[in-house]
């Protein structure tokens, strides 16, 4: 509790955030790149990307780890894309449609990956990830097999010449970036997507008040031990399962927002990396596996994209090949989870070895004084 | 007291597991405002006898329980624990349940929290009504003051001393609003005397506020100082229900382990032994529930060597230290050389073995043959029991050998079995435990550890385990270090007996030594001579 500040301290605890400035440093002034573009992209990237990692922030509460199951959600959203496009509603209403078919969705499969993940205590995070591989399989069954045979199809334009199944890439021209330009302001030489940012702002809203509320209280709770709330009355499994569905349902929303800025929607592929992505950005933002702020989700969003940002450019500047930065990137990417998770590890058995020091003489009982 | 009922009252409760009866006729009452002290050995039925109290569903499960509890002159029967807290009852365990993230406050108002109600509540229910914070603070500050100690209602518990921890635990209970009765098994086991001495005096607090108190600990002086009744409880019976006044630590000592008082004869007068097989200085060990702090002892070649004490005090942790199976530091030197700590194969390398008191989890490979489970530790330790190919690169069971060894044993050890490839989970917990001592032996090890040794299985199975350890040492020489909850056993067969409180030495003690003194020994009091063999 010393007040002075331990340089090395909060090195260490940041050390992925250290390593990726120190990275985008050398890599921004490489690419060449001007910073109004680097600017305008991040504001793009920001409104576009942050809702989707807000989705992870619930379960790490609970104590489940990253909810990489969040796939799940960005399937049921692009489910209620599919039908806001076949229905041919346009702009911001055929966002909110999409959401609104995308729900009950959501909820049912936050559900059932929330009953899984309560049969798999402490595994929460690879049982997540493995889930959404089995549900990319349904979800294949559904979109390519079942819509247009079972599930009405009206538009001719979006399913494939075999007259059922959606064709592979879904142009989203009714609903393209309808959030975005709703209310966008222009700042500058810069155009800010207000409309969502003002979304993504009472999303921000939306945790803090929940922080505060006896769901959000008892959340916390079990997130640090389940048996201590248990015995205290907590239904545990139920408040962890809520914690799935709220997540899942934010990443259903968060996958519309994504998609509508984009522009178009890879049906088979546009949910496989959502949740790699998102964790990507929030552990890189300084979040661990059982802690994750509001900041951590903004500054993740800005340094993730930034890298992504710079380094093609900076890889076409230095080896002559964009493709060896974007393999960069990626790898990159892959390494600030790993690392996350060894951090993690590394630092539970540090803690570990700490209690253990005061086993020893007469301090024994825990420093008591 | 005598023309109104009682707050509580145990009336002629008996309970058997499967047969083995743990309480027997126990009846005893509490009046209100009274701190009533339950003491006894491990096993002498306190524990049970709380979760009969509490209505745990372990009670209920296992066939219930006769007899009554009467709450004010009421029968009740709780169907699980959160009955017994709406009728009043709290209980504080010896661990910590507290949320290590929370502040003070928090944890004491746990799932209880004051709430303000809002729009969303409407819809969604009474979970999404926000804190009211300061309601919150506000109660348990008015716990904290009932308690009449200093705790900062915003520290977080993982920044606090323990002695806090545990003031955290008594607020939590009494600030429910109809507390009337508090259970608290050993409050003080991990408190500093100050600390343990403030408690003290916060229960007294709570007793004059009318709040009736039973107070399980082993601490008897602490016992003696705080409480007005003292019940002691032995394998499953009330000996002793009397007033705390005038009686002193050696009665209740005396009283806790004494079986009668004759004294058993021992078997031989004390052996002169050379030198040392084992010496062990500042040992910790950080097993969960058997802490081991700080324990030094040398143990001489060709002694059996016992090692007694309360359960959670540390003796288990010991062994399971020294043979590496969890976390430990130290030094530990066999014949002179040091053992690696924290590498069970150091360990066996070094020649000492372990026969484990979780049978089926360390001891035995449960789905294998007997004859696997004898020959694995020396097969993987010693390469014993393999038949060498081309010039050692292939290497494979000798299985001829391995039946020899097995039948061997099984007729030494007298093993009830179909023969040595029936599997090991299909033995009786008896012959199990013979099998997990064949395994040791079979090792030849120069230290031999065994913990609870007899812990489960029948009398008939239980001489013979203990004759075949007195002859193994005695024919081999084999220096044996044994584990025992049971002091009876340990005294006859050991030739010094340590008894371990809060994880350390509290004392070394012949057998033939009073029962009194190792009475004395687990209840913390340090007035030990050292013996010599």
């Amino acid at each position: 509790m010393s007040k002075t500040i331990d340089v090395r301290k909060i090195l260490a605890d940041n050390l992925v955030v250290v390593i990726f400035l120190v990275i985008t440093a050398f890599a921004v002034p490489v690419s060449g790149l001007s910073a109004q573009f680097i600017i305008q992209e991040l504001l793009t990237r920001i409104g576009r990307n942050a809702f989707l990692v807000f989705s992870l922030l619930l379960p790490i509460m609970a104590g489940m780890g990253i909810n990489f199951g969040m796939v799940l959600g960005a399937m049921a959203g692009e489910i209620g894309l599919i039908v806001a496009v076949d229905w041919g509603i346009l702009g911001v209403n055929g966002l909110a449609l999409a959401a609104l078919v995308g729900m009950p969705v959501a909820v049912l499969l936050g559900w059932l990956a929330g009953e899984v993940l309560n049969r798999a205590r402490g595994r929460e995070m690879v049982t997540g990830y493995i889930l959404g591989f089995f549900m990319d399989g349904v979800y294949q069954l559904i979109v390519l097999y079942m819509m247009g045979s079972i599930i009405p199809i009206r538009s001719p334009a979006i399913t494939l010449s075999r007259g059922y199944g959606i064709r592979n890439t879904l142009g989203l021209d009714s609903v393209r970036q309808s959030l975005d330009t709703l209310l966008a302001v222009r700042v500058g030489p810069y155009v800010l997507p207000m409309a969502t940012y003002v979304v993504i702002g009472l999303l921000c809203l939306f945790i803090l008040w929940f922080r505060r509320t006896k769901l959000g209280q008892d959340m916390r709770a079990i997130g640090q031990d389940q048996g201590v709330s248990h015995s205290a009355g907590i239904a545990v499994e139920r408040t962890r399962i809520i914690a799935i569905v709220i997540s899942t349902v934010l990443a259903m929303i968060g996958q519309i927002i994504f998609l509508q800025n984009m522009g178009n929607m890879a049906t088979y592929n546009a949910h496989k990396q959502t949740g790699f992505f998102a964790a990507a950005a929030l552990l890189v933002g300084g979040a661990s596996v059982s802690k994750a702020t509001i900041p951590n989700v903004f500054i993740g969003v800005v340094l993730l994209h930034l890298m992504y940002i710079v380094m093609p450019r900076a890889g076409a500047q230095l080896f002559g090949q964009a493709q060896i930065g974007e393999f960069f990137r990626d790898a990159l990417s892959y390494a600030a989870i790993a690392m996350a998770l060894v951090i993690y590890a590394w630092r539970k058995r540090a803690n570990a070895d700490k209690a253990r020091a005061g086993l020893r003489g007469g301090e024994a009982a825990g420093g008591a004084k | 007291m005598s023309n109104e009922s009682p707050l509580l009252s145990f009336e002629g409760i008996t309970k058997d597991f499967y047969g083995t009866v743990v309480l027997k006729d126990v009846s005893f009452t509490l009046g209100r405002g009274q701190i009533l002290g339950l003491v006894g050995e491990n096993g002498a039925g306190k524990t049970t006898l709380m979760s009969v109290l509490f209505g745990m569903p372990v009670i209920s499960e296992t066939g219930g329980f006769s007899g009554a509890v009467k709450l004010d002159g009421q029968a009740v029967s709780f169907r699980n624990p959160f009955d017994a807290l709406d009728a009043g009852i709290g209980m504080v365990h010896q661990e910590f349940s507290l949320i290590p993230g929370f502040t003070t406050t928090e944890n004491i108002v746990l799932n209880r929290e004051s709430l303000k109600a809002g729009p969303a509540v409407e819809v969604f229910g009474e979970r999404l009504s926000v804190l009211d914070r300061p309601a919150m603070r506000a109660r348990a500050e008015s716990a904290i003051g009932r308690l009449g100690v200093k705790l900062d209602p915003e520290m977080l518990v993982s920044e606090m001393p323990v002695g806090h921890k545990q003031f955290t635990e008594i607020a939590r209970e009494i600030n429910r609003d109809n507390v009337r009765l508090l259970v608290l098994d050993e409050p003080t086991a991990v408190l500093t005397e100050s600390e343990a001495e403030v408690l003290l005096t916060a229960l007294r607090n709570l007793a004059a506020q009318g709040i009736s108190i039973i107070f399980i600990s082993h601490r008897l002086h602490e016992v003696l100082s705080i409480c007005d009744r003292i019940v002691t409880l032995r394998d499953g019976h009330v000996v002793k229900d009397t007033e705390a006044k005038g009686v002193t630590v050696a009665d209740v000592a005396s009283w806790m382990v004494g079986r009668g008082v004759d004294e058993t004869s021992r078997k031989g007068a004390a052996r002169e032994l050379p030198g040392k097989a084992l010496e062990v200085e500042n040992l910790w060990v950080d097993m969960p529930g058997e802490t081991v702090r700080n324990v030094s002892f040398s143990v001489r070649e060709g002694e059996i060597f016992g090692i007694g004490g309360l359960a959670g005090q540390g003796k288990l942790g010991i062994p399971n230290g020294i043979m590496g199976l969890y976390p430990a530091g130290g030094t530990v030197r066999l014949h002179g050389e040091p053992v690696t700590l924290d590498a069970p194969r150091a360990a066996l390398d070094a020649g000492m073995a372990f026969v484990s008191e979780d049978r089926r989890g360390v001891g035995l490979l449960l789905d294998e043959s007997l004859d696997w489970n004898i020959a694995f530790t020396a097969m993987q330790v010693k390469g014993e029991y393999l038949k060498t190919y081309l010039g050692g690169l292939v290497r494979l069971r000798d299985e001829k050998a391995m039946r020899a060894l097995t039948e061997e044993y099984v007729k030494l050890l007298d093993v009830k079995c179909t023969g040595p490839k029936q599997k090991a989970k299909e033995l009786s917990g008896g012959n199990q435990q013979k099998i997990c001592l064949a395994k040791a032996f079979a090792l030849k090890p120069t230290v031999l550890f065994v913990s609870e040794p007899t812990r489960g299985i029948d009398v008939g199975a239980k001489a013979l385990v203990l004759d075949n350890l007195r002859h193994y040492n005695r024919d081999f020489g084999t220096t044996i270090v044994m584990v025992s909850s049971e002091l009876e056993e340990l005294r006859s067969i050991c030739d010094r007996i340590a008894i371990v409180d809060e994880g350390r030495i509290a004392g070394i003690l012949s057998p033939d030594a009073p029962l009194s003194e190792f009475g004395l020994l687990m209840a913390g009091v340090k007035v030990a001579e050292e013996v010599r063999p």
